[in-house]
């Protein structure tokens, strides 16, 4: 298991208080409310929760390629730009989406990997062209040299035939490679960042457990950050060194990966973590549910996010008031909580 | 890829053929065999007929045969050239059709080429813009085009052209050329009477790819491959024209061969308003004086055009698309 | 072995509670959510208006007409239309301005000259001719007619709202019976081609296999030739001396030989999706019989699409009708429909000089458009994510 490599470096990327909400006609739907977390060079930072809390939309934010009628309303990403040699902390939720800057840093210094390799890649196009593309895009090379240098690409992440490949179309390719195909044109520009939403689900355990290496070792030749983005607590504990606990659009819990699975705190948490399966337990006991119907994002419940699912809830403060992200009192740990368990109400509302 | 066009090609002559025996139904319901109208006709015009020479005809035809050996006789005669006599022209049914074949080729595919033109663009700023302004006034438009048949709009196009240029927009050839023999002068004259019936065929059509266009375009805009080319660092509207638009040409094409259709069926009656020397003038003449070859030698080419058109847009479809190569060869 | 364990999922455990609350108020407002939407969709809602506009002229022709459509007058004809002025000096007086007609003595055209200073009095409501209210209840009055005051004058010897035809014939007259011929020939032929589609369609996606794909043949087949060419050489063959009735019911099967496709191809594929749903698998687990199974839960899961695709088809229908009349093919005189009417309007000069022989255009293509409309609303409201 991976330990925290982190040390007091200079986070890389560091998200404060993002609000990306979506306007359609029929109400406003609060995707991500409030999303905190930040990620160092060299460190894999994993984003979990049920689907549809606002994982995706987190990593389209960063990206700034959030869809109409989606905004960012609020919050900052802080991200440390490369530019002439230097380092520049630049706002990528001020800056314009489309302006030179967010272009440069898109695809180039952050790069990202989704969950269908198959609907990601255009399915009228070879590969070859849309990775040769991508390079381009962020370098000066010209068409020959681009294309051998997707053909390096590919090999680098494991594809054998390279060259034969280039002008294949992503339906002749097998999941797992299409996956790599799919890493190997977010690597052409070689990212600072790399996000991956999702980046096992679609394929196959074997397939899954060799992406996953690729992308451990990828990490080590490269020194990228990498924001692991799953429903897979255990793709989590494999690869992550940090873990935010992301529900209804909120990060509710955040601390190192042994303090999630070994000490959680947050309730949620924990019935995330009763959920999976104990490596020991028989395939067909059935497992313990969170009951209750996740809240429709239109209406979230006033107070706690989570108080009409929690076991612990305490009423008349769990319901009246939203708890904040805080550090815990233990002083051994840099874990934070969003839980009333663990410190009272601290806004004015009765 | 080869596999898929063979049975591409295979489907196109089974559609030929269904239209063929189609037209040779149109050829039979008529009450009464065609050689006895044909006898009655030139006998109103003087002619005297003996039996003799009225049985030859009906050999020919094999009339007195069942109805199943005359069809294959009707193809057997076509295949070696003869397409019957017309009797209301009073001549061999292919001198009757002359250049009204190609012309209405041409007249078809101009207006073909209009509803692409048109449409392409339109569709695609609609789906981007979507519940814009623009959407919405092309939208309604899309809307009244569809709602206007091809014929009405000839007649109120004939209407304005009448009062308020007092010209005949009607017809493909000006006075002088409509006799001459073809000359890149005929040409450039036929090419410029070609926006009116390329507007009163192609309306409808127009409308009806645009709102196509738009479709496919909105379901492919949601695609995650455009985010992945934004992810890549495109712009917006690089991402969307390199991609999701090309995709969308795909049903936008395989589409095509209704619109053809349409526009072939619609030229008819649009030929008939405008005065055009396409097939639609005589067929309406050949069937109101029952004469069956000629009614159904045209209903057949009609056919043949779309069976041909559809079979083109099955080729472009192939280059177009590589998945289709792939499920070809794939089984 | 224990590496699968842990990659389940958390939605697996967490999905159980919640499907099952969303299928409960999915069942139980299936058809609420449509209605819903439809009535968010504000042009839908103005085209099923016009349409109910449309019919109720339809079931009460003889109240909105004021003359006979097939009475020729000499002397009236292509008489232009006359506005009705609602006021005069004196106030409230609907009249309409008298003409005088007399044959040029050159062109031998007639020409009508309006008499500035003679007012014929009309009247809302007024008394006319005789006639039956949906063929029962005799009546006398009609929407517009000459006023009571002048003495049982007859409407139609002196009105032409819209103008008259070439016969001298009331063209308002005449568009309104042709309405209640054009609107209802598209709903007969529509309900049978729809049956033909529904159960071809059904049958195919049902069974599926070597009948499936043999139907789909003969659908791809009659998809790919052109209509028109066709419907009038058939047309063409219907004997000259059958009667109106006969005409229009012949015409009627055709164009429901030929729309049929359209419906099919939208039933099979609804059949072929729902075979694979939950619900289906489930009846037929239970030992549902077929029949039940398809009556029960295929045939009202996708009852909305069928009035959506129902109400689509109506439009292609109007416009084969008005298509085959115009040329002459279809109702022939003295039958009334919108192409009947149009015939007039062929002669380009005649037409310069008559416009209002076009008039008939209008109600043709605001049907179309208004079936168009509702059929999109309701489409849309059946399936907003257009499957
Ligand atoms: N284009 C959109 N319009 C409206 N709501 C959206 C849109 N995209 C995402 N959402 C909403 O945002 C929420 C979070 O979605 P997402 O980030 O995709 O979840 P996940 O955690 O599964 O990746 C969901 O409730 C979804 O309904
Ligand atoms: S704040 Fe209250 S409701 Fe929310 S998780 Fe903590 S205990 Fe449960
Ligand atoms: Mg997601």
């Amino acid at each position: 298991m991976a330990t925290r490599a982190a040390g007091k470096r200079r986070p890389l990327l560091r998200v404060q208080n993002l609000k990306t909400h979506f306007f359609p006609d029929e109400g406003t739907v609060r995707a991500v409310d409030g999303a905190s977390f930040e990620v160092c060079a060299g460190q894999t930072l994993g984003i979990v929760g049920e689907s549809g809390c606002g994982k995706s939309v987190t990593a389209r934010s960063i990206l700034r390629i959030v869809e109409h009628p989606g905004e960012i309303v609020e919050g900052e990403i802080r991200y440390l730009h490369r530019t002439d040699g230097r380092e520049v902390e630049l706002d990528l939720a001020q800056i314009s989406a489309d302006g030179p800057e967010m272009r440069q840093i898109r695809g180039g210094e952050i790069a990202m990997i989704f969950q269908e390799p198959m609907t990601s890649f255009s399915p009228v196009h070879p590969i070859g062209s849309q990775i040769v593309e991508a390079i381009r895009l962020h370098s000066p090379l010209g068409k020959r040299e681009a294309r051998e240098r997707a053909a390096d690409l590919l090999r680098q992440v494991g594809i054998s035939r390279a060259e034969a490949r280039l002008n294949e179309y992503a339906y002749q390719l097998s999941g797992g490679l299409r996956q790599r195909a799919m890493i190997a044109m977010a690597l052409s520009a070689e990212p600072r960042v790399l996000i991956a939403d999702e980046p096992t689900t679609a394929l196959d355990v074997t397939t899954q457990a060799q992406i996953l290496d690729l992308l451990r070792q990828l990490q080590t030749d490269l020194g990228m950050a990498i924001i692991l983005i799953t429903h897979n607590l255990g793709v989590v504990a494999e690869m992550c060194d940090t873990v935010v606990v992301m529900y209804l659009g909120r990060v509710v819990e955040e601390g190192s990966v042994d303090a999630i699975f070994h000490n959680p705190k947050h309730p949620y948490t924990r019935l995330l973590l009763q959920s999976i399966p104990s490596l020991h337990s028989e395939a067909r006991v059935p497992l313990p549910t969170i009951s209750g119907a996740i809240p429709h994002p239109y209406n979230r419940p006033e107070g706690c996010p989570f108080h009409n699912r929690c076991p612990q809830f305490i009423p008349g403060t769990c319901d009246r008031h939203v708890p904040e992200l805080q550090a815990l009192d233990e002083e051994e740990s840099d874990q934070l909580v969003s839980c009333f368990l663990y410190h009272e109400p601290t806004d004015e509302r009765a | 890829m080869a596999g898929w066009l063979i049975r591409r090609t295979l489907f196109a002559f089974a559609t030929a053929w269904a239209i063929s025996m189609l037209s040779f139904v149109v050829i039979q319901i008529p009450p009464g065999d065609y050689v006895t109208s044909y006898i009655a006709q030139l006998q109103s015009q003087g002619t005297i007929f003996t039996d003799d020479e009225a049985q030859a005809l009906r050999d020919l035809y094999g009339l007195d045969q069942p109805v199943i050996l005359q069809y294959f006789r009707w193809l057997g005669l076509m295949a070696q050239g003869n397409f019957g006599v017309s009797f209301e022209f009073n001549r061999p049914v292919l001198d009757v059709i002359g250049d009204r074949f190609l012309l209405t080729i041409v007249v078809s595919v101009a207006a073909l080429l209009l509803t692409w033109i048109v449409a392409l663009p339109i569709g695609i700023y609609s789906a981007v813009k979507q519940y814009s302004i623009g959407d919405y006034a092309f939208t309604f438009i899309g809307f009244i085009g569809l709602a206007i048949p091809g014929f009405l709009l000839a007649l109120v196009l004939m209407y304005f052209g009448f009062v308020l240029f007092d010209a005949n927009v009607g017809g493909l050839f000006s006075p002088e050329y409509a006799q001459a023999d073809w000359s890149w002068d005929k040409l450039w004259d036929l090419m410029q009477h070609m926006p009116i019936p390329a507007l009163a065929l192609g309306l409808a059509g127009t409308a009806f790819l645009m709102r196509i266009m738009r479709a496919n375009l909105l379901d492919e805009l949601r695609k995650p491959y455009v985010v992945t080319a934004r992810a890549k660092g495109l712009t917006n509207s690089q991402a969307v024209l390199k991609y999701p638009v090309r995709v969308a040409l795909n049903p936008f094409v395989s589409i095509v061969p209704f619109v053809l259709r349409d526009i072939v069926g619609g030229s008819v009656i649009v030929s008939i308003v405008l005065s055009l020397p396409t097939l639609g003038p005589i067929l309406l003449k050949s069937l109101i004086a029952q004469d069956s070859f000629l009614a159904g030698t045209i209903i057949l080419l009609l056919g043949v055009i779309t069976v041909v058109g559809t079979l083109i847009s099955d080729i472009l479809l192939v280059i177009l698309d590589p998945r289709i190569k792939f499920k070809a060869r794939g089984g | 072995m224990a590496e699968d364990h842990t990659t389940r999922t958390i939605e697996s455990n967490v999905a159980v509670g919640v499907a099952r609350e969303e299928e409960r108020i999915s069942v139980a407002t299936q058809w609420q959510l449509t209605w819903w939407r439809f009535r968010k969709h504000k042009v839908a809602n103005i085209a099923a208006i016009v349409l109910i506009m449309y019919y109720v002229v339809v079931l009460f022709a003889d109240f909105f007409a004021y003359a006979d459509p097939n009475l020729p007058a000499a002397k009236r004809g292509l008489l232009p239309p006359q506005p009705i002025h609602l006021f005069d000096e004196d106030g409230w007086n609907p009249h309409v301005l008298a003409f005088e007609g007399s044959r040029d003595p050159e062109t031998f055209e007639r020409v009508y000259k309006i008499l500035g200073d003679q007012q014929i009095s009309v009247q809302f409501f007024a008394q006319g001719l005789e006639y039956e209210i949906l063929g029962i209840i005799p009546w006398d009055r009609h929407l517009i007619g000459v006023s009571d005051d002048a003495g049982g004058a007859l409407a139609q010897e002196h009105v032409s709202l819209l103008g008259t035809d070439i016969q001298g014939r009331d063209m308002w007259s005449r568009i309104i019976f042709a309405t209640s011929i054009s609107m209802t020939i598209g709903l007969i032929a529509v309900a049978i081609s729809q049956i033909l589609g529904i159960v071809i369609g059904g049958v195919s996606g049902y069974f599926g296999g070597l009948i499936d794909t043999v139907i789909q043949r003969i659908i791809e087949i009659v998809r790919s030739i052109p209509q028109i060419p066709l419907l009038m050489g058939i047309a063409a063959a219907v004997p000259k001396d059958w009667s109106i009735e006969q005409i229009y019911f012949a015409i009627t099967i055709l164009l429901a030989l030929i729309l049929w496709t359209e419906l099919a191809r939208v039933v099979r594929g609804r059949f072929l999706s729902l075979r694979e749903e939950d619900f289906v698998m489930a009846a037929e687990l239970a030992g549902a019989s077929r029949m039940r199974i398809i009556l029960r839960h295929m045939v009202p899961s996708f009852l909305s699409h069928i009035i959506a695709a129902t109400t689509l088809a109506i439009p292609t229908i109007i416009i084969s009708e008005t298509s085959l009349s115009f040329l002459g093919l279809g109702l022939r005189p003295p039958a009334i429909s919108w192409g009947v009417l149009l015939q007039q309007a062929q002669n380009i000069q005649v037409l310069a000089l008559s416009p209002w022989l076009l008039l008939p255009a209008l109600p043709v293509i605001v049907a179309i458009l208004a079936f168009n409309f509702l059929g999109d609303g309701l489409r849309d409201a059946a399936d907003p994510y257009g499957t």
